[in-house]
């Protein structure tokens, strides 16, 4: 009779614990989803409400004015630009580092990480930085979006957790003794077995890159270089300012109307295009990094 | 001839005066020395991180310097003058109109946030660990790993075309036959949209690091706790929980550590005329006085103090948390 009592317990809790995460799966997923949908709706039908599970009045029109525009074009080629070079650059800048950091016989290794680690802790701030970039000629060029951020503590930690963990210093003690130079090490065995914290570190830098607009907004005042979140800001956020004048009346709606639903409308073409590519590289990231977060993590 | 002397018993060199320093056998600096030779690599390895960090993060270090100074372009951080107080600018920030606005907004901001933000991880990383059903796990893991990776500036732009007053919230709300509410327009909705906004981004995220955590916890636990009778709910309590104290304890003392750095960049998008009494945080003062006014000393002045604010925070939490229990990042 106890253990009867105890499997309703349980299969209460159960029940109430399915029930929940269910509604988390909603929440999580709905506003993609209405997102995804309104893109391709009319937007006649999603601003009175008939757009909640479904697409209405499938329109591409949408679409087709994002990828018209010179301007969001522009970003988005700028954007591909930072992300690839940029990771590339990071991946470089970091891998090595954590690698000499990971090694128990590399003189200096508490000296290193603790002049690094005191970054994370306390830094100029942010009018020091700008000095310092701007004297350096950095401010609108390319190399200040690619070479800001090139690493960052937290993810020399993760990937010397990664190197510590995962590559036995039996297998590198037996490689040097036949001769193996450190930089042949590295790239002929070592990274041939960390493909997991490379998918994982290029996907964080990749992703980093991907979304960057502080930066962009701080230092890049030229619309030539300007990358997509900063276009995206410009139509998303912006302009706010002609939805509420039209909300408060002051201007007259008239003719105006069909613009400015073509308008809601491109923003939400524009969200689904910008988010897409990251959504796209997620799904094949996804195997290496959550086993890559998991070693990572609990040892960090 | 001389006698024989032994030369591991007797040999002279025990005499010496080095050797009896104990500086005499092949010490540590010949030990080191050797090794740095042999690895010389490893520092070109670690070259390209060192210098990103000496001229992105502690060459700016010396430049905070202007925070007690005159800055004058010309002259040059080195050259300028001091200022007169010295703290004539954070005098001036205390002073100024925007202090207790940017200080409570500040606080109140990272408080909500934080609390919530802290929490909510692991009980979704509790409850997802309790799942049983491997398929039905993988979805919502997925599910909620997604709205991180989506940009600020697409999430601040969801905010607006939702909950403006033709958006999806308000005509849910009108549904209800109530009257559409402008969300975007009242300072009070500010920090609830902020907080839940980055819930909804962060959570799942935040939750890997203690589903990785309680994947650890030994079998055998589970199986004492079998025994002795426990419940699903009092298995969840009473080995779970604790699991996560260690990571949890951690995550407080970093999150301690950046509690008056409120994601600036969020604020600043989110941030409207209308709202502005409860939006201005101290790092979007910063960012509007030093790079848009130009007032580069009395920005470096207010980023310095929120820095020293945040120094002495996580020292404390710290502190804190190792005398309470035996966790602590240092």
């Amino acid at each position: 009779m106890a253990i009867r009592r105890k499997l309703k317990s349980d299969i209460l809790f159960n029940i109430i614990n399915l029930f929940l995460l269910s509604i988390i799966f909603i929440i999580a997923v709905y506003p993609i989803w209405f997102v995804l949908c309104a893109s391709i709706s009319d937007p006649v039908f999603v601003n009175t409400g008939k757009v909640l599970l479904l697409p209405k009045g499938v329109t591409f029109s949408g679409y087709v004015s994002v990828f018209k525009d010179p301007a969001i074009l522009l970003g988005y080629r700028n954007t591909f630009f930072y992300t690839i070079i940029g990771t590339f650059i990071n991946l470089c800048v970091t891998l090595p580092a954590a690698y000499a950091l990971s090694r128990k016989d590399f003189v200096g290794n508490k000296l290193f990480t603790l002049i690094f680690l005191f970054t994370m802790f306390f830094s100029g701030g942010l009018i020091p930085t700008y000095l310092v970039i701007s004297k350096l000629n950095m401010v609108n060029t390319i190399w200040v979006l690619l070479v800001v951020g090139a690493t960052g503590m937290t993810n020399i930690i993760l990937s010397r957790t990664f190197f510590v963990n995962s590559i036995p210093p039996e297998m590198q003690e037996a490689a040097q003794i036949d001769g193996c130079s450190n930089l042949r090490l590295f790239t002929n065995i070592i990274l041939p077995l960390s493909k997991p914290i490379i998918a994982v570190m290029s996907l964080f830098f990749a992703v980093g890159h991907w979304n960057e607009y502080f930066t962009a907004m701080i230092y890049i005042t030229i619309p030539k270089l300007k990358p997509l979140q900063l276009v995206l800001r410009d139509i998303l956020v912006e302009s706010q300012f002609n939805a509420k004048m039209i909300e408060q009346g002051v201007i007259d709606v008239g003719e105006i109307s069909e613009r400015l639903k073509l308008q809601e409308l491109i923003r939400y073409s524009l969200i689904v295009v910008a988010t897409l590519p990251v959504m796209c590289l997620y799904p094949f990231i996804q195997k290496y990094f959550v086993k890559g977060i998991m070693i990572g993590a609990v040892k960090a | 001839m001389d006698k024989q002397i032994n030369p591991i018993y007797e040999n002279p060199i025990y005499e010496s005066k080095e050797f009896k320093k104990g500086r005499l056998h092949r010490g540590n600096f010949t030990k080191k020395c050797v090794l740095i030779k042999r690895n010389w690599q490893l520092y070109l390895f670690i070259l390209p991180a060192l210098a990103y960090f000496i001229i992105f993060c502690y060459i700016p270090m010396y430049g905070v310097q202007i925070a007690f100074k005159n800055y004058n372009g010309g002259a040059g951080i080195t050259s300028s003058p001091w200022a007169e107080p010295i703290y004539k600018y954070f005098k001036m920030f205390f002073e100024g109109a925007w202090f207790t606005t940017t200080l409570k907004n500040t606080i109140s901001l990272s408080l909500y946030s934080f609390a919530v933000g802290s929490i909510l991880p692991v009980v979704l990383a509790l409850m997802l660990n309790e799942a049983d059903n491997i398929y039905f796990k993988k979805a919502i893991q997925n599910a909620t790993y997604i709205p991180h990776f989506i940009s600020t500036v697409v999430l601040v732009g969801m905010l607006n075309i939702m909950f403006s007053r033709t958006g999806l919230v308000n005509q849910l709300i009108a549904l209800f036959g109530k009257e559409p509410i402008l969300f975007l327009m009242k300072d009070k909705a500010f920090k609830h949209l902020y907080v839940w906004s980055g819930i909804w981004q962060g959570t799942g995220w935040g939750s890997i690091i203690y589903f990785a955590a309680l994947s650890n916890v030994s079998v055998e636990l589970y199986e004492a706790a079998i025994i002795d009778g426990a419940s699903r709910f009092q298995k969840v309590i009473h080995i779970n929980i604790p699991a996560l104290m260690p990571t949890f304890i951690i995550m407080l003392i970093l999150g301690a550590g950046s509690i008056m750095n409120v994601g600036y960049e969020k604020v600043l998008l989110m941030q409207t005329d209308l709202n502005l009494k409860a939006s201005e945080v101290i790092s979007t003062y910063v960012y509007k006085v030093g790079i848009i006014h130009s007032q580069f000393s009395l920005s470096s002045a207010v980023g310095l103090f929120n820095n020293v604010i945040n120094l002495i925070l996580l020292v404390t939490v710290n502190r804190i948390a190792r005398s309470v229990s035996s966790n602590s990042l240092w």
